[in-house]
């Protein structure tokens, strides 16, 4: 998947171009009060430029008049480009996942080979070695590997299985191994990514909650300066002076909120397609916005904190036992053992299991109830376990638990590390050290969570001494040890009730009900359907710590919106003096004094405003489209340094920028 | 130093050393904690409210509030009215003085029902001693029912999360009975000792200097002049208010009126702070309050000081300062010091014509009054700079990359609808009510004193006092016409009750809401950074909508005399 696409590709902007005039349309202008006024403006600027051209006299030559209609009408159709844009680039990125799911065949379980467009919710088809999935679905029969590098950019294969929670696979995935009986889990149409494309296109863009309460806002500033240009005819009659049409739409155009108005829409836009750029696909809008907002992140400790496993370290043998013979215990004991744990044991010991003679040997399965595993064979019983599970078997035969071992067990727990005891026909012989690894790079990832005041919460299975010590190695602020399905979900309601919003990211079936009562639910692509439905969005790359830059990606929306929007305020007062003396100073000299910019005449002036007005626009659209970089600095440093930038500089660039464009027009004017 | 500045310094200085523990104490009262009042007026208040038939310990939510303070503002309206149409023939009449036009009562009650007395009447030849008495429990009343309504607010942020906030009769007679009586008794007795005059007799006659005989008024105007002040209502007993040699004696009056306008309005900052255990965002709201005065004050004081080149051009010595329209015995520092003070808070009391202020001394009044929030009213100022804090923090919000929010509560579509509206109706009354005196000179040209810009500085002063609530005036400006008398009424309404219900709606809606802990990604907002903030929105929201209309009044006044 190409990322780094420049911001403004030729295709791109062509289609942008020509959607700025279809969008001309008042239908859909209607839709942005701000930019409203400026199409009734511009039109009204057109009646007069031709009742200039017809003969009218005291609006001024027909040249200027012209001149703002020009203006007026390139500021619509710059706002209408941002917003293009934005779609054309959210829409490019959804047209190149979206080809990884053209029209593949698909072949039935009754042998039949359909179209992938034809499959409906429910069908079951066959993929082998070689085909291209050809839609979502769920295996319910086999194991293959897949290679999901069309979506992810991760060329790594991965194993998907029937049954559990890695069960889920994705249309336009390839199948490199193995055959798998899949059920299509969605309508056509109404998958996760037809959602996400339908968001970006515009057609099912609804305003989230912000979005509606910054319009309010911003018609609130457009309302008054209806007020105030309307309410200027009488006091300037009054004064005798006269105002042109044209200076009255100009001073109205200058003074609202054009910059943020028209580049609100691609501001929403534009984050949603970095969630999509980020491999995250977002159910709506608002979930997005919401990510900013988050005070509570739940993380599970695999996979997550600490690289996939835990692995075999140490092997600590009781007084008096042989190291050797315990090796050997533990050798034997994990040879059936599939787990990554049973396999690092094995691999500490750096002994050929198969070097021991045991015969017939009668592997033991672990479950739940004895929580330990093991192999009898020739009268031989080797078992290894949690170390309670272990001790009452000691115990119950009648043999001492050493005392060592236990000092042992706990001096390993509260390292973070997770013992395991070997015991042969009821001996203790001693302990397995297995030590979790955490990520690199995963403490500063934590630290910049905390510095943008999010609260991490790390879940396990492990017990609170290990889980303990493991939360403090990797920085994160709370954990939640022995989980079980439902203590996630208790601590999100705890969290919620006293008024935080929580994020979590979950896989499997039973987190399901606690992706759905988070506030951000993030489901891996790899998990099952249940969680992809019941989380809010879906993370393309099953990685773990994507929150953290779905979280950013929300706060630089809000970020973008309110830093324009300040800009775009403090433009006024800069607009405000240029055009108020170029209104009064034919008519009241001694307002000469408000000209403080020297501008060369009241027509350079008006132009010279609306033009910067105009042009600020398409300047600003990278900045729209890329989103106002966001610093983990708290709240007040934030606001203090964008305060600075957008809000003095909202104040102080249009002098220049007016100043300059002066210059250059007075030329003619 | 300068002693008339050190005057200055020593009244404001003064003003803020009384209004910590007053905030206290008012935070006390409202709490409903033990004060030292309470065995006077406790049992007193236990009759009144059985006769009345009211709990003062029901709970009510604030729309309960709303519809209780409505309806009893209505009922003072209708007995004002009748009071003053019917004075003539009324008691304590001992001047003769004659009842009102339907007109001038309209005016006249509405205008203290909504503590701005406006006052186009002269009240030594338009009102009773009655109709004098009337107005002044209005004083009590109209501010009593705007520390209420900041109750509201109080309570709003003080718990988690709350449907009911209070009983508005019980915030109402507190209000009036514990805070504004005790103050103003004390300047009562402190204005009686200067010789303001307190009798229900008649005019009495002086023979002066010359030999004329001159017919001079009284009355209870000690009583009368001290809540004109404390409630921040600045309707004067005699017509030229606190510039009356019998209203404001002497400097030490002026001081202690100064003092009296200033303190309640500022102790009701801290009280907030005290209220709701948040000391520190008083001190960011007095903090951003007081550098916007000061920014008016001080050139005001400065310009003044200065006098007029015009005048000085003529030759005449200008050393003491514009002395135009103003008492030789309180100075030019001291008047534009009171014309920022009077202004900034909705008293509107005057001590000298602000119609002969220096061109940008006017502008700055105005501004002041644009503004309403810099300290402002009792009670309403407060409120009124909640609607700046709700807008500033929506900005800052969104500019830190978080859902908007105020001490713990999601400030969201709904709360920014009524913010915008309400302040939307200040700009909209103010130059829908000028540009129409301006488009009607059938009407109003009569009544202007100067022609060009300062007559458009004249209608605009009206509407914006009214609509600010302040009543003072440019007083060039023949009022009294049905034109002035009806529309300011009507600005004057809607400027009074929709910017107190506006704010306590929004703080209603806030409290019912869920509570958000405060983390390390939350915008404090007891912050100079967000002090900042509200202060730019201040300055932008009135910048942005007065400046044309100020560019063709006093700033052109202001370029064509130097």
């Amino acid at each position: 998947m190409n990322n780094n696409t420049s911001l403004f590709q030729k295709d791109m902007v062509q289609e942008a171009l020509k959607q700025s005039f279809v969008k001309l349309n008042p239908k859909t202008m209607f839709r942005n009060p701000v930019m409203f006024t400026v199409w009734i403006g511009t039109l009204v600027m057109l009646a007069v430029s031709l009742w200039t051209l017809a003969g009218a006299q005291g609006q001024g030559s027909f040249g200027y008049n012209f001149t703002v209609f020009i203006i007026l009408l390139l500021t619509l159709l710059f706002a209408n480009f941002a917003e293009a844009i934005a779609e054309a680039r959210g829409k490019a990125q959804a047209d190149s996942l979206r080809k990884t799911r053209e029209e593949t065949p698909a072949r039935l379980k009754n042998g039949k080979t359909i179209s992938s467009a034809q499959l409906q919710k429910g069908d079951i088809f066959i993929c082998e070695a070689g085909d291209i999935i050809p839609t979502d679905g769920e295996i319910i029969e086999g194991l293959a590997t897949i290679d999901e590098s069309a979506i992810t950019g991760e060329s790594a294969p991965v194993i998907r299985e029937a049954g559990g929670d890695k069960s889920s696979v994705t249309g336009g995935t390839k199948v490199l191994s193995d055959k798998i009986v899949v059920q299509v889990t969605t309508q056509p149409g109404e998958s996760f990514l037809d959602k996400m494309i339908a968001l970006v296109e515009g057609a099912a863009r609804q305003k989230t909650p912000n979005e509606i309460a910054l319009t309010i806002l911003l018609a609130g500033f457009t309302l008054v300066f209806i007020i105030v240009c309307v309410t200027l005819k009488p006091f300037a009659d009054y004064a005798n002076v006269g105002i042109t049409i044209a200076s009255f739409i100009s001073l109205f155009v200058c003074l609202i909120p054009t910059t943020i108005g028209g580049l609100l829409s691609a501001i929403g836009i534009a984050g949603m397609d970095r969630a999509l750029r980020a491999n995250v696909i977002t159910k709506s809008g608002k979930a997005v916005e919401t990510a900013g907002d988050i005070d509570v992140l739940l993380l599970d400790k695999t996979g997550t904190i600490t690289i996939g496993n835990r692995k075999a370290t140490h092997f600590h043998a009781a007084n008096g036992i042989d190291e050797k013979r315990l090796i050997k215990a533990a050798v034997l004991s994990s040879m059936a053992d599939e787990t990554p744990e049973g396999k690092s044991i094995i691999e500490l010991a750096g002994v050929n299991p198969l070097s021991y003679e045991a015969r017939n040997p009668q592997f033991i399965k672990f479950t739940a109830e004895t929580r330990s595993s093991g192999v009898d064979y020739e009268g031989t019983r080797i078992r290894k376990g949690a170390t309670d599970a272990i001790k009452s078997m000691v115990t119950r035969a009648g043999n001492t638990f050493p005392k060592e071992v236990e000092e042992k067990v706990k001096a390993i727990s509260s390292n973070g590390g997770t013992p395991l005891v070997v015991s042969e026909n009821e001996v203790a012989l001693g302990v397995i050290e297995l030590q979790d690894i955490i990520k690199p790079g995963i403490q500063e990832r934590f630290e910049r969570l905390r510095k943008m005041g999010i609260k991490t919460v790390m879940v396990t299975g492990d017990n609170p001494l290990t889980a303990k010590f493991i939360a403090e190695k990797a920085g994160v602020d709370d954990f939640i040890a022995e989980a079980k399905p439902e203590d996630k979900m208790n601590y999100i309601k705890k969290e919620q009730s006293e008024g935080r919003l929580v994020a979590m990211m979950g896989d499997g079936t039973n987190d399901a009900p606690a992706l759905a009562q988070a506030d951000v639910g993030v489901a891996m692509n790899s998990g099952t359907q249940a969680a992809k439905e019941a989380g809010n969005m879906v993370d393309l790359d099953n990685d773990p710590t994507k929150l953290i830059e779905v979280v950013e990606i929300g706060k630089q929306l809000l970020m973008t919106r309110g830093t324009l929007t300040t800009f775009s305020i403090a433009n006024d007062v800069a607009k405000y003096f240029a055009i108020i003396p170029a209104l009064f100073i034919t008519a009241i000299p001694a307002l000469q004094g408000l000209n403080i910019m020297n501008l060369h005449s009241p027509e350079s002036a008006i132009l010279s405003a609306v033009i910067f007005n105009a042009i600020i626009i398409p300047m600003l659209i990278p900045l729209a489209l890329k989103g106002v970089a966001y610093k983990p600095i708290g709240a007040s440093a934030l606001l203090r340094r964008n305060l600075f930038i957008y809000g003095l500089g909202g104040v102080l660039i249009p002098f220049a920028g007016i100043k300059l464009i002066d210059m250059l027009i007075s030329v003619f004017f | 130093m300068n002693t008339e500045i050190l005057g200055i310094i020593v009244m404001f200085t003064l003003s803020i050393l009384l209004a910590i523990p007053l905030g206290k104490y008012i935070a006390k009262v409202y709490g409903g904690e033990k004060t030292l009042l309470d065995p006077i007026f406790n049992p007193i208040e236990r009759i009144f409210y059985k006769i009345s038939g009211i709990n003062p310990h029901t709970e009510m939510n604030w729309k309960q509030q709303m519809v209780v303070m409505i309806s009893i503002n209505m009922v003072w309206f209708l007995l004002g009215m009748v009071v003053l149409m019917n004075q003539g023939n009324l008691p304590l009449n001992p001047d003769k003085n004659p009842s009102m036009s339907a007109d001038l009562a309209f005016n006249t009650v509405i205008s203290f029902v909504v503590n701005c007395n406006l006052q186009h009447y002269s009240g030594e030849s338009g009102l009773s001693y009655l109709g004098q008495y009337w107005l002044m429990f209005l004083q009590f009343v109209s501010a009593g029912t705007g520390m209420a309504a900041a109750v509201v607010l109080f309570r709003a942020f003080r718990d988690k999360t709350a449907d009911t906030l209070g009983n508005f009769y019980s915030n109402f007679v507190k209000s009036c009975t514990r805070i504004l009586l005790p103050i103003s008794f004390v300047v009562a007795i402190i204005l009686a000792f200067e010789g303001t005059p307190m009798t229900f007799e008649g005019k009495d006659t002086i023979t002066t200097l010359q030999g004329d005989s001159v017919e001079v008024s009284r009355g209870p105007a000690a009583a009368f002049v001290p809540i004109k002040h404390v409630g921040t209502n600045g309707g004067g007993f005699f017509g030229v208010n606190s510039a009356h040699p019998f209203e404001n004696p002497s400097y030490l009056s002026n001081m202690v009126e100064m003092v009296a306008q200033l303190i309640v309005p500022l102790a009701m900052i801290f009280a907030f702070g005290y209220f709701i255990r948040r000391r520190k965002l008083s001190w960011m709201i007095f903090g951003v309050m007081t550098v916007g005065f000061l920014m008016l004050t001080i050139p005001n004081i400065n310009m003044e000081m200065n006098g007029n080149p015009a005048i000085a051009a003529m030759g005449i010595d200008n050393s003491l300062g514009a002395m135009e329209g103003k008492e030789i015995r309180l100075g030019a520092p001291a008047s534009g010091f009171w014309s920022i003070v009077t202004t900034v808070i909705s008293t509107g009391s005057v001590n000298s014509m602000h119609d002969s202020s220096m061109a940008l001394s006017g502008m700055n009044e105005l501004l002041a009054m644009m503004i309403n929030a810099f300290y402002g009213g009792v009670g309403v100022g407060l409120l009124n700079f909640f609607i700046f804090i709700i807008l500033a923090v929506f900005i800052s919000g969104l500019m830190v990359g978080r859902t908007p929010e105020f001490l713990g509560k999601k400030v969201e579509a709904r709360e920014m609808k009524i913010a915008m509206i309400i302040a939307l109706l200040h700009p909209f009354l103010i130059l829908v009510g000028t540009a129409l005196a301006a488009a009607l000179p059938q009407y109003t040209a009569d009544s202007l004193n100067n022609p060009g810009f300062h007559g458009l500085s004249e209608m605009l002063y009206e509407y914006t006092s009214s609509s600010a609530n302040n009543g003072s005036g440019f007083e060039g400006l023949g009022d009294n016409t049905p034109w002035w008398n009806i529309s300011t009424g009507f600005v004057l309404i809607l400027s009074r009750f929709l910017p107190i219900i506006g704010p306590v709606a929004i703080a209603g809606l806030l409290a019912q809401k869920k509570f958000v802990p405060e983390g390390d990604g939350t915008l404090k907002t007891d912050t100079a950074t967000f002090g900042l903030m509200v202060f730019a929105v201040i300055a932008i929201v009135a910048a942005l909508a007065f400046f044309p209309v100020l560019a063709l009044g006093p700033i052109a006044e202001y370029f064509s005399l130097y």
